[in-house]
């Protein structure tokens, strides 16, 4: 056993269905009290991953050890985890007091103790009303709350969350997510949050693992994911809009890029005429209406938001490119535009779509 | 009664033309209630020949109410029944018959009993009065007019214990089965399912005799157990509760999984309750079954009199040479009476679907 205990941790984790691989080889650690977000397309292997954890699902191979202890062979309904649903999974015969106590008869808790622990969660849910009626009697986002609560009043050693706010409208959905996050600052539990919507990650998350095809692509805090990505797939998937790429060629320290931008870049390792792909973020790229600017470009489509301005535009290459400016400004279609692009913003993927170092 | 009503009086379409009593309306009541007909014609025949006296059910009286000729007390000569002499002025006089029946038959008036004179028979009506033969009823229940054979508790309490414990048993049994079936992933999962199912192919009387063996060498013959162990796994209920439980979904048991619940309180808390509406439909099923159970009881009960089902007891009713149909008839009437309000009782379990309504 090492020095250093994790709430969670995962090795070399994988899982077959058939012949068909989701999971390839997974190594995760996770300490206590963090709140950790997979995030990643659909078909990623994430809710697998969860469900690994949870014990719904035995890995094919690999160990998964919670505190420090093996638990593959554990049942689920040992590992002392909990769980939230994508439905909810509430038991729609017992009333919301008997759905939440349910896990706690469970387990042989007094009773004194179970209605101390039910109130409790109740009253931090603020469902407290809702305890006598029946899960077909409540709203979308009450039921929620009532997962959620489930899952507290066994004061699990993870919190497990699949796609919880998925099944929830925008504005319901917003909330709900400020609110498990003051619960994780309230509570301090460890968490594992699955999402496929990289906001929730974002916001939630304080360490973000972003799944691909059942590889974990990067783990990292969610600015460090923003600002340094490992490689494309990453950079595309974290941040709204999503990140311009454009193609172009790295020769030395020099990119020249297929739309005409020529620039001396930092990079750590310089190249030799290979394809490369720059990438760069829609608000790091400034606008010019009088004719100035490194490169011109038509626009083609824009939103006014009044704080935010989106500006859809093309090169003479027909690559496309998307702009968003912290101001509002005049715009009209199949008008031209300068943009001016800084290297320090860049971010350069090889041919094999890894971020290529640059120096500081 | 006025939701009787309402509920008696619907038509076919949305509101707007509800009112209008369609064909359609027309030919769905017409098909009710020949169908209804069918079903109550037979009922009904039984209950109003049940109570006619014996006269007119060895008479095969048709007549819907109960008919009884008049008994007179005649002097010096005991009780008579009582007819109606209609002379050739029209006069009616009250007389009994003296003699045998013949085509001149001897009467006396009930006025006049010392006098005899010979009548055509055709001249002679039964004089009639409308009564309930409770005798038909009271006879067999309080072991009067050498009915003293006919226990009727004993066959009562055996049938209500038969039935009360093949349904708990075959409820128990074959829920547990259909969960198996329906909720765990394993080798022959299907196989199984269509072995029990193809079981529904081979009639009962075909291993009647094999049975038989099994039930004598495991010491059962003569016993209520004998009747009531091989009733208790049945493919139809395997099947009804198999299907319904396929509707339940996966996740609420996940979910019970993670609320640290063991797989029989699964079975118990979860999959019992959400599966009432079929189980009361298997309640129904096998509860008719195992009351009305004839061929089976009569078999392995038959050397006990004290062992018998109120089925059996009806038997004793008909002997080699003469048959109490009136007795037959009552007291089929008061086996009907449990099972139809055993129906009654839970027919309103089988409609309500509730299932789905804790789910999205």
């Amino acid at each position: 056993m090492t020095d250093m205990t994790h709430a969670l941790e995962l090795k070399d984790i994988r899982k077959s269905f058939g012949a068909v691989d989701v999971i390839h080889g997974v190594d995760l650690s996770i300490e206590e009290g963090e709140f950790v977000v997979f995030v990643g397309p659909s078909g990623c292997g994430k809710s697998t991953l969860l469900r690994l954890i949870a014990g719904l699902d035995d890995p094919t191979s690999g160990d998964i050890l919670l505190q420090g202890k093996r638990v593959n062979t554990v049942p689920a309904s040992e590992r002392g985890l909990s769980m939230v649903f994508q439905s909810y999974a509430l038991y729609p015969h017992m009333t919301v007091r008997a759905n939440l106590s349910f896990g706690l008869e469970n387990i042989n808790m007094p009773r004194d103790d179970i209605t101390r622990r039910v109130n409790d969660a109740a009253q931090l849910l603020q469902i407290d009303q809702l305890l006598d009626r029946r899960p077909g009697q409540l709203s979308g986002g009450q039921r929620q709350r009532v997962a959620i609560g489930r899952a507290i009043v066994r004061e699990p050693i993870i919190f497990l969350f699949d796609e919880p706010l998925s099944n929830l409208d925008a504005e319901l959905r917003l909330q709900m997510r400020v609110e498990i996050s003051n619960l994780h600052a309230e509570l301090g539990n460890t968490m594992i949050y699955v999402t496929h919507d990289q906001i929730e990650a974002m916001t939630m998350a304080d360490r973000i693992v972003v799944l691909r095809g059942g590889v974990i692509e990067q783990i990292g805090r969610p600015l460090d994911l923003y600002n340094h990505p490992a490689n494309k797939f990453v950079a595309g998937f974290i941040g709204a809009p999503q990140m311009n790429f454009l193609a172009g060629t790295l020769d030395g320290n020099v990119l020249k890029l297929d739309c005409g931008l020529v620039r001396d870049v930092p990079v750590a390792t310089p190249g030799n005429g290979e394809a490369v792909t720059l990438g760069v973020r829609p608000e790091t790229i400034g606008v010019s209406l009088d004719g100035h600017g490194d490169e011109q470009v038509t626009v083609q489509n824009f939103e006014q938001l009044g704080s935010v301005t989106y500006i859809y535009a093309a090169f003479a290459n027909d690559e496309r490119l998307t702009v968003q400016l912290a101001q509002q400004i005049p715009l009209k279609r199949g008008q031209s535009i300068g943009v001016t692009f800084s290297a320090e913003h860049f971010h350069i993927f090889g041919p094999d779509e890894v971020a290529i170092g640059m120096r500081s | 009664m006025s939701r009787l009503a309402t509920f008696l009086t619907r038509t076919a379409g949305s509101a707007d033309r509800a009112d209008r009593f369609g064909m359609s309306d027309f030919l769905s009541y017409a098909y009710l209630l020949f169908g209804v007909l069918i079903i109550l014609v037979p009922v009904a025949w039984t209950f109003f020949t049940s109570i006619k006296p014996e006269r007119a059910v060895d008479n095969f009286d048709t007549r819907l109410l109960p008919y009884a000729q008049v008994e007179a007390e005649v002097p010096e000569v005991g009780p008579k029944p009582v007819w109606i002499f209609t002379g050739e002025d029209g006069e009616e006089t009250l007389v009994y018959k003296s003699g045998p029946t013949r085509s001149t038959t001897e009467v006396a008036a009930l006025d006049d009993p010392g006098e005899v004179f010979g009548v055509p028979r055709a001249t002679l009506t039964p004089k009639e009065t409308v009564r309930i033969a409770t005798e038909n009823y009271l006879d067999p229940l309080l072991k009067r007019n050498g009915q003293e054979n006919f226990n009727f508790p004993t066959y009562l309490y055996n049938s209500v214990f038969v039935t009360v414990a093949a349904t708990v048993i075959t409820l128990l049994i074959n829920a547990m089965a259909a969960f198996a079936l329906s909720k765990y992933r394993f080798r022959g999962r299907l196989t199984f399912t269509i072995l029990i199912v193809a079981t529904l192919l081979i009639p009962a009387s075909i291993i009647l005799v094999s049975l038989f063996f099994v039930v004598w060498s495991f010491g059962m013959f003569g016993s209520l157990w004998g009747v009531i162990i091989p009733a208790a796994a049945t493919p139809t209920g395997v099947f009804l509760l198999r299907q319904y439980m396929l509707t339940i979904p996966d996740e609420l048991l996940e979910a019970a999984r993670m609320d640290a619940a063991s797989e029989w309180r699964i079975f118990w808390r979860i999959i019992m309750p959400l599966s009432l509406p079929a189980l009361s439909v298997l309640a129904i099923l096998s509860v008719i079954w195992r009351w009305n159970d004839f061929l089976w009881p009569l078999i392995v009960l038959i050397s006990d009199p004290t062992a018998h089902t109120l089925q059996l007891g009806l038997t004793q009713f008909a002997g080699e040479f003469n048959t109490n149909f009136h007795y037959i008839l009552a007291m089929t009437v008061v086996t009907l009476l449990p099972i139809t309000l055993v129906f009654v009782w839970l027919q309103r379990f089988i409609t309500t679907g509730i299932a789905t309504t804790g789910l999205k």
